[in-house]
């Protein structure tokens, strides 16, 4: 267990240690130049000098990779904004939370809601319901986050008036302390668009899945009892086949909890909800490279984290698998 | 199981049907798209020597006008050749790649096999969505660099799935006869063992394209998109940044709706290529 800890750990080091590395050439080598795009033709060579010299442009390439591994290694340091001439680690560490909390938030609600749904097809399946379900779950699935997004903004802040189109918080919000930040009434009503639009995009995976293990537990004989014990449908459903049909629906959630971190960016977008996936999109129109890299590695490096949890989460869930 | 029993099951799959007519009309929409366009897609329109913004629908207009005077319905028929292309030729691109990769690594194994998986390791932690948009920002925005950037990432779920197929075929008596009969290991590959991945290299290959398609449209969305084109996520960027949310549905409700269509056909297909490919799944 140790040893399979080390190993996935050690794999997840090489991996982001490789992905540092494409990611810096991947921004120097590509036709865009990072720094002509940030650099006002018009302010003169010694202007422009000046520039290349503070964000250490003016080296060679080797010594800035170099240079930019040694400041991640040593001191976390992703490099200075070229558009907010502050360090990038500080424009994104409250992001990280405000993306989290979303992806969170709408994993857990849709598979929640996915796997009741599931488990529902699959008893009635072969019926018009289940076509029904199905469709609908595949619709959901096929719909782009972004536009269901202007649709609900359309439909529940612009046309009812019941909820806001965008941000995190009413403009004027002044922060009391860590935990009020998020706990309170005007956070939770801007988080529910964005969270419920997250949660519909991947709600379909857990329902599916459900409706299939469902269908191989179905058959077997303490469902079989139940029904001859006289049951209602909604009981053994519920609460005798589903149970035994959930581990496989559990452990795709961990797998998708760092899928979800990566595919928020364009829910908050469209909400400008805070996170880091929008800082992404920011970043990269303003050519802010520096932010654009952090906020990418920081993305990747969660999403391998989550996976590290979920193949934990697997060996606790079914004790069946050993780890090697 | 070979290609033409996958499609011949498929064609009796009601869904999977739906889905073939449904991507089919899509077909035929993008290839006669100049005739069926009333309008050029970027001709501003004028009513009484007045620009005609943000008209409703009309018979004139069928899906209403943009804040620039441009015809939505123009603009959404065309856009389908856009998505099609990056659909099927990203699509393609990953299916081919990645069942060569599958294929060698499966087939060799030992090393080649270790390094190939190596790599393939690594793409699975890069998250796919930021990554296309980094690319795509950086190599500046056109339809081909759309597609080289959601390939780059996506072979890895191909090469995966057919790898694990191939280990499992390569210990199959009929490729030991082959290797007695000395076929080469060229012939035994593409020949002997191609074949039997292919219905699940044809699955994956409907994933890549619904993949394909969203991922243009939100490239196109955020304002990536290729400046020359008309796409669907091109449409919705405009009518995000016009704030057309509040003021005209009639521009954005069409261009996703469309979205929506052509992925779900897709969709359909891949639920009937999975249960042809994986029996267990049709609950009978």
């Amino acid at each position: 267990m140790l040893a399979f800890m080390a190993r996935r750990l050690l794999q997840a080091a090489v991996s982001l240690f490789v992905l540092l590395t494409i990611v810096f050439f991947m921004f120097r080598l590509l036709p865009a130049n990072p720094v002509d795009a940030m650099v006002d033709a018009a302010l003169g060579p010694e202007a422009i000098a000046r520039l290349y010299a503070e964000f250490g442009l003016d080296q060679p390439l080797w010594q800035q990779y170099v240079l930019y591994l040694k400041n991640i290694i040593t001191k976390g340091d992703f490099g200075m904004s070229f558009f907010f001439r502050q360090p990038a680690v500080d424009i994104l560490a409250d992001k990280i939370v405000n993306t989290l909390i979303l992806a969170i938030t709408a994993l857990v609600v849709a598979y929640a809601l996915g796997t009741l749904w599931g488990a529902l097809l699959a008893w009635y399946r072969g019926s018009a319901f289940e076509t029904a379900g199905i469709t609908a779950a595949l619709t959901f699935k096929a719909a782009p986050e972004f536009w269901v997004g202007m649709i609900f903004v359309m439909i529940f802040a612009y046309g009812l008036g019941w909820l806001p189109h965008s941000g995190m918080r009413e403009p004027g919000y002044e922060e009391t302390s860590v935990l009020l930040k998020y706990l309170n009434l005007d956070f939770l009503r801007h988080l529910i668009l964005p969270a419920t639009v997250a949660a519909l995009g991947s709600i379909a995976t857990p329902t599916l899945l459900m409706r299939n293990t469902m269908l191989e537990v179905m058959h077997e004989d303490f469902v079989e009892l139940a029904k001859a014990k006289g049951l209602s449908t909604l009981r053994i459903i519920y609460l005798h086949a589903a149970r035994n049909a959930l581990l496989p629906v559990v452990t795709s959630l961990a797998t998708n909890l760092g899928r979800a971190v990566g595919g928020m960016v364009l829910v908050e977008y469209v909400f400008s909800w805070p996170g880091l996936g929008r800082e992404i999109v920011l970043a990269a129109t303003r050519y802010d490279y520096p932010v654009a890299q952090a906020a990418f590695l920081m993305i990747a490096a969660l999403v391998m984290l989550m996976n590290i949890v979920a193949d934990l989460l697997y060996g606790y869930l079914d004790p069946r698998i050993v780890y090697k | 199981m070979s290609v033409g029993q996958v499609l011949r099951a498929l064609v009796r799959d009601r869904l999977a049907l739906a889905g073939i007519i449904i991507v089919g009309g899509f077909v035929l929409l993008a290839i006669f798209a100049p005739l069926i366009a009333p309008y050029d897609p970027d001709a501003i329109h004028r009513v009484d020597g007045r620009v005609a913004r943000l008209l409703p629908p009309s018979s004139q207009f069928l899906l209403g006008t943009t804040n620039l005077g441009r015809d939505v319905f123009s603009q959404v028929v065309m856009g389908s050749r856009i998505a099609l292309q990056v659909g099927l030729l990203a699509a393609f691109m990953v299916t081919f790649v990645g069942t060569n990769v599958g294929l060698i690594a499966g087939y060799f194994g030992g090393r080649i096999d270790a390094f190939l998986m190596r790599i393939v390791d690594i793409l699975y932690g890069i998250p796919f969505t930021p990554f296309v948009i980094l690319l795509v920002s950086l190599l500046e925005p056109s339809v081909w660099n759309i597609i080289i950037a959601v390939s780059l990432l996506t072979w890895r779920t191909v090469a995966r799935i057919c790898r694990a197929q191939v280990l499992s075929l390569a210990q199959r008596p009929f490729v030991k006869a082959a290797r007695v009969a000395g076929a080469s290991h060229l012939r035994i590959m593409y020949r002997h063992i191609l074949p039997n991945i292919l219905p699940i290299a044809l699955l994956e290959m409907s994933f890549v394209v619904a993949w394909a398609v969203i991922a243009e449209a939100s490239v196109s969305f955020i304002g990536f998109g290729d400046p020359r084109a008309v796409s669907w996520g091109k449409i919705l960027h405009s009518a995000f940044i016009a704030g057309a949310v509040r003021t005209a549905p009639w521009w954005v409700a069409p261009p996703g709706i469309a979205i929506v269509l052509l992925v779900l056909g897709v969709h359909f297909i891949t639920r009937g290529l999975e249960s042809i490919v994986n029996p267990r799944l049709r609950g009978e």
